[in-house]
Parts: C-alpha cells; structure tokens; sequence
C-alpha cells in the first residue's frame, strides 16, 4: 500500500501542520512516511503545499509529479494540482472561495466545507482538522485512535488542552464530507 | 540500547545526532534552509546536558575559525551552513585542511551562484570535491540520501574526521533537510575526556610542543607535506569508497546519482522498468573518495549512463573520468532550485539512449 498525497492551500491554513499530523499517525502506525513542504517565500502567506508518503513500504522519492490524492483548499491550488492527480484518483476540496469548480472527469471529488464548518463551530484554526477528517473518512488508511495520538505528538503540550476540540473536528469532518462526482 | 524511534526533519536529525554523538562544540551562523539544526541545538541546549557548546557566531567566516581552534584541540567540533555561507569558509576550510584537522562541516545545498535561490540544488558538487579553498587538498566529502543518513553521517563524518586527522564534509540539499522521515536515532555517547597526543592543550614538561599550523616557509619542508597529503588521500580511496547499487545486476542504463537525485532515481528505475527499459542505479555515498573502480566496471556491462544531478552536470565529470570511453555518458538535473522528477529522469533516458 503506498498512498501519495498534495495537500495545498494559503500559508497559514495549517496545511503543513495537518500533512505532520498524517506523518505522525502513520509512523505511529508502523508505516513509511515522508513530508515534503514547499518552503521558503511561500510560507509568508501565498501558497503552501506538502507531499505526505504514506506506505507499507521503503519511499523512494520524495518529490513527486502525480498523486493519489489531492486536497485542495484555495482556487490557486486546484488550479496547479488538479491535473497532477492520477486517473481514478481523488480530489478533496473545500468550496470556500473557490470561483472555478474541478473540470476532469477521470476522478473523484469530495467537497468538505471546513471552513464554513470551522466557522459554525466557532473555532477557525480547527478548519485543517475538519478536512483531514474528512479525508480519513474516504479513505481509511490510518486508524482514528492513531490519528489521535498523532496529534498530540505533532501538537506542542502547551496546546495539548485543544485535543478535544480537534477530536471533534476530525468527527464532524467525518459526516460533512460529500461525494460530488464519481470517477468514470 | 534500543534504538529511538522519531519523525525528524534532516536539519533536526543533524542537531540531534550531533547531541548524542557527545560533540564537543557547534559554531555556526544561520542561513536557509539549514537555519532548524542551529535553532534545534539552542533549544535543545546540551550545555546543560552533554556540556556540548552551541554557540551564534557573528558571521561564517567566525564559524568556520571557531571550529579551526576547537579541533586544534582536539575537540569533536563541527559547524553547518548552506551553500552561500559555505562560500564564506572555503579559507578556513583550506587552513583544517592544511592543518590536518578533524572537523566536520554540513552543507545544506541552495541553488547558486550567487545568492541563487533557497530551493534545493546540487550544484556545490566541485566545491566541495575539487578543493574549493586554496591549495592541494581534499575534504573526504559523505552524501546523505535520508533523514536517517543525515543522522547517522554525524557519527561517521567523525570517525573518518580523526581517522584521517581531515575535515569531513556532510553534502545534504533543500529538499532532505526539510523533509522529515522515521529515524532511528543511536543512544548517547559520552563526550571524549582524553585528547588526541597531536592537540594543543597546553605543553607538559613531558613532551615536546605540539605545533597546529598550515604555513611552512621552507619550500622542501612544504612539498614534502604535500605528499604527505597525497599519501593520505591515496589511502582514503584505497580503504573508504561507500556506494550503494540497486538493480545494477541485469541493468542496461545506469543512472547514477547521489543525494536527493538518488531518491528520485530509484523511482525512476522502477518506472523504466514498467516500460521494458532495464535501468539501475549506482549511489555514490561519498563523492570524494569517488566510487571510480566500481564505475569502471559496470561501465563494461551497461550500454551508457546517464548522471543525474540537480546542477548544470558537475559529477559528471568524476563518472567519464571513471568510465573512461567505454560507453556514452550524458548529464541530466534541473536548476534553480528544482528537483527532478521522477518521469522526467525516465523521458531524458529515453531520449538520449532509445530515441523517441
């Protein structure tokens, strides 16, 4: 099993933090992972990617062109990454701001509303957690229990005393996300 | 001990390595993108711990004479920079190695010349091989493809550093010192509490003094030390070649490349592979000693070689040298800070090996 992931959005959206959270849980799971963050003049706020590995076996390389999934949270990043997702593969999005909608065909695509959702919750920063959430969800390959204890591994303990509300949001992630299209 | 399990980025996994392979000191100065081994060492603050000194100096050139004492006293020392700062220390670097000093200094490539980019790039390949300061000289130069190799090279860099009495340099990129991996970390070692009988800590009356210098006026005294160096550099390419092969054993192309490029070769020798195309790959460990020998030979086995490197082609040199005729050798990388893909490795040895 190898699962090759781009997670893209705005500086400050919390996309490499929610990209260390997948790593963690799936270290914590016994899997190989890599994280990959675009870094340098993008993280002072344009746009933020990280290529997360997960797999059953050795990575090769880290640094690739085309994915399993895509999580895309700004129009920017869709309009970069959507053609990089393999056939069959899955595009995960938050509708949020975005003015052109995912045009290929050949894969699937979730929408998962986390920002308004984060919103509705009163709590903003949980806005990356509601989509992992959402992500996991689709697709099942990292245990919740690991996931849980991935975040508190890649969150610094003084904020330790968020794990509840971002348990939340990984559940609430769960039951919003929406199948708009099926791969044919 | 067993082993610790962490997620790690290389910048990190250097800092912490350092740590529990009881260095003695850190000097560096910060630049992107290696700045997270001098922030991770200051926060982890082994002074208290260890008694390892990590120390903000003003500037690289600081630094790198920081070190120069430091391993004159036959301290376990080392600093870090990235390629413009690198730069900086060539003159400090040539006068270790003039001095015959073990020190290790980790170079977290960025694209250049200049002040390049902060993007990953292999293009400090000749600097670091070739001399890069003055002289006749060579640092014994480990290429890292891994968070965990970043770790464990520490360790290494300085067992060949006092081995030798040569400076070892640690040549990493962007791209694996940003990216974090699983690493197994090694349990602390304890900080050295004797020296080496050659450092300079202090002359008792029961020896004569010992001298750290690299200026020797008489010119017969000079080139005799220079075959000295000779000597020693012969025997490091005689005893401490590492290279690592995969799928070499039926391979009609070789791609060989170290680092970053490597990870991204392996990729690419599963992919050509898919396409019916029999690719391996040679993985230089250290680039200098340069797995030559080896190169030779599976130079009398493939149809050609492609070396792949983030640069506008430097190691290429090293692999025709190695090669010496016996088979075509072209160059492929990107620059400027971007790293090629995996299909892009496959499509340039297609076309320049298969046409089409």
């Amino acid at each position: 099993m190898t699962e090759e992931i781009i997670i893209a959005g705005f500086g400050g959206q919390g996309v490499l933090s929610m990209g260390k959270i997948m790593a963690y849980s799936g270290v914590i799971q016994d899997m190989e992972v890599s994280w990959m963050p675009s870094y340098g003049p993008e993280m002072r706020g344009g746009t933020a990617n990280v290529i997360v590995i997960i797999s059953s076996e050795r990575i090769s390389s880290p640094i690739i062109k085309h994915f399993d999934t895509a999580i895309i949270l700004n129009q920017q990043s869709l309009d970069k990454f959507e053609s990089s997702i393999k056939p069959g593969g899955i595009l995960i999005y938050d509708t949020n701001g975005i003015t052109r909608h995912p045009e290929r065909k050949d894969i699937t695509v979730y929408r998962v509303d986390a920002t308004e959702e984060a919103s509705k919750m009163n709590s903003p920063k949980i806005f990356n957690t509601i989509v992992l959430g959402g992500y996991l969800k689709v697709k099942p390959i990292i245990k919740l229990e690991n996931v849980i204890k991935g975040l508190k591994k890649s969150l610094p303990e003084r904020y330790h005393n968020l794990i509840p509300i971002n348990e939340k949001a990984l559940m609430r992630g769960k039951e919003i996300i929406t199948e708009v299209q099926r791969a044919i | 001990m067993e082993k610790e399990l962490r997620l790690m980025k290389g910048n990190e996994a250097v800092a912490e390595a350092a740590i529990r392979a009881g260095v003695d000191g850190y000097f560096g100065y910060p630049i992107t993108p290696q700045t997270e081994i001098i922030e991770y060492l200051m926060e982890a603050n082994p002074a208290g711990t260890t008694g390892m000194i990590v120390l903000q100096a003003e500037s690289e050139v600081a630094a790198i004479n920081m070190v120069y004492g430091g391993a004159g006293c036959g301290k376990k020392v080392m600093t870090s920079s990235s390629s413009p700062g690198i730069s900086l220390k060539q003159e400090g670097i040539s006068y270790i190695a003039g001095a015959e000093l073990p020190c290790l200094i980790v170079n977290v490539v960025r694209g250049g010349p200049g002040l390049g980019t902060i993007q990953p790039a292999q293009s400090d390949y000749f600097q670091s091989t070739k001399g890069g300061g003055h002289g006749d000289y060579h640092l014994i130069v480990l290429a890292p493809a891994s968070v965990q190799e970043m770790a464990d090279f520490v360790d290494l860099s300085f067992e060949l550093a006092f081995k030798y009495r040569n400076p070892v340099m640690m040549l990493s990129d962007g791209a694996i010192g940003q990216m974090m991996e699983k690493v197994y970390l090694k349990p602390h070692k304890e900080r050295s509490k004797t020296s080496p009988d050659w450092a300079t800590t202090g002359k008792p009356t029961t020896r004569e003094r010992n001298i750290i210098t690299s200026l020797d006026l008489d010119s017969n005294r000079q080139e005799l030390f220079n075959i000295k160096l000779l000597a020693k550099y012969d025997e490091i390419r005689e005893k401490e070649v590492r290279f690592e092969e995969f799928q070499c054993e039926d391979a009609e192309y070789l791609l060989v490349a170290y680092g970053t490029s490597a990870r991204v070769c392996q990729k690419s020798v599963q992919l050509a592979r898919e396409q019916g195309i029999k690719a391996g790959l040679l993985r230089p460990i250290t680039l200098f000693p340069f797995p030559t020998k080896r190169i030779n030979e599976l130079a009398g086995k493939v149809k050609g070689m492609l070396s792949v490197e983030m640069s506008a082609g430097q190691m290429i040199e090293d692999v025709l040298l190695s090669v010496n005729g016996k088979v075509p050798v072209y160059h492929f990388g990107r620059m400027g800070g971007i790293v090629t893909t995996p299909e892009e490795v496959v499509e340039s040895l297609k076309s320049k090996f298969i046409g089409g």
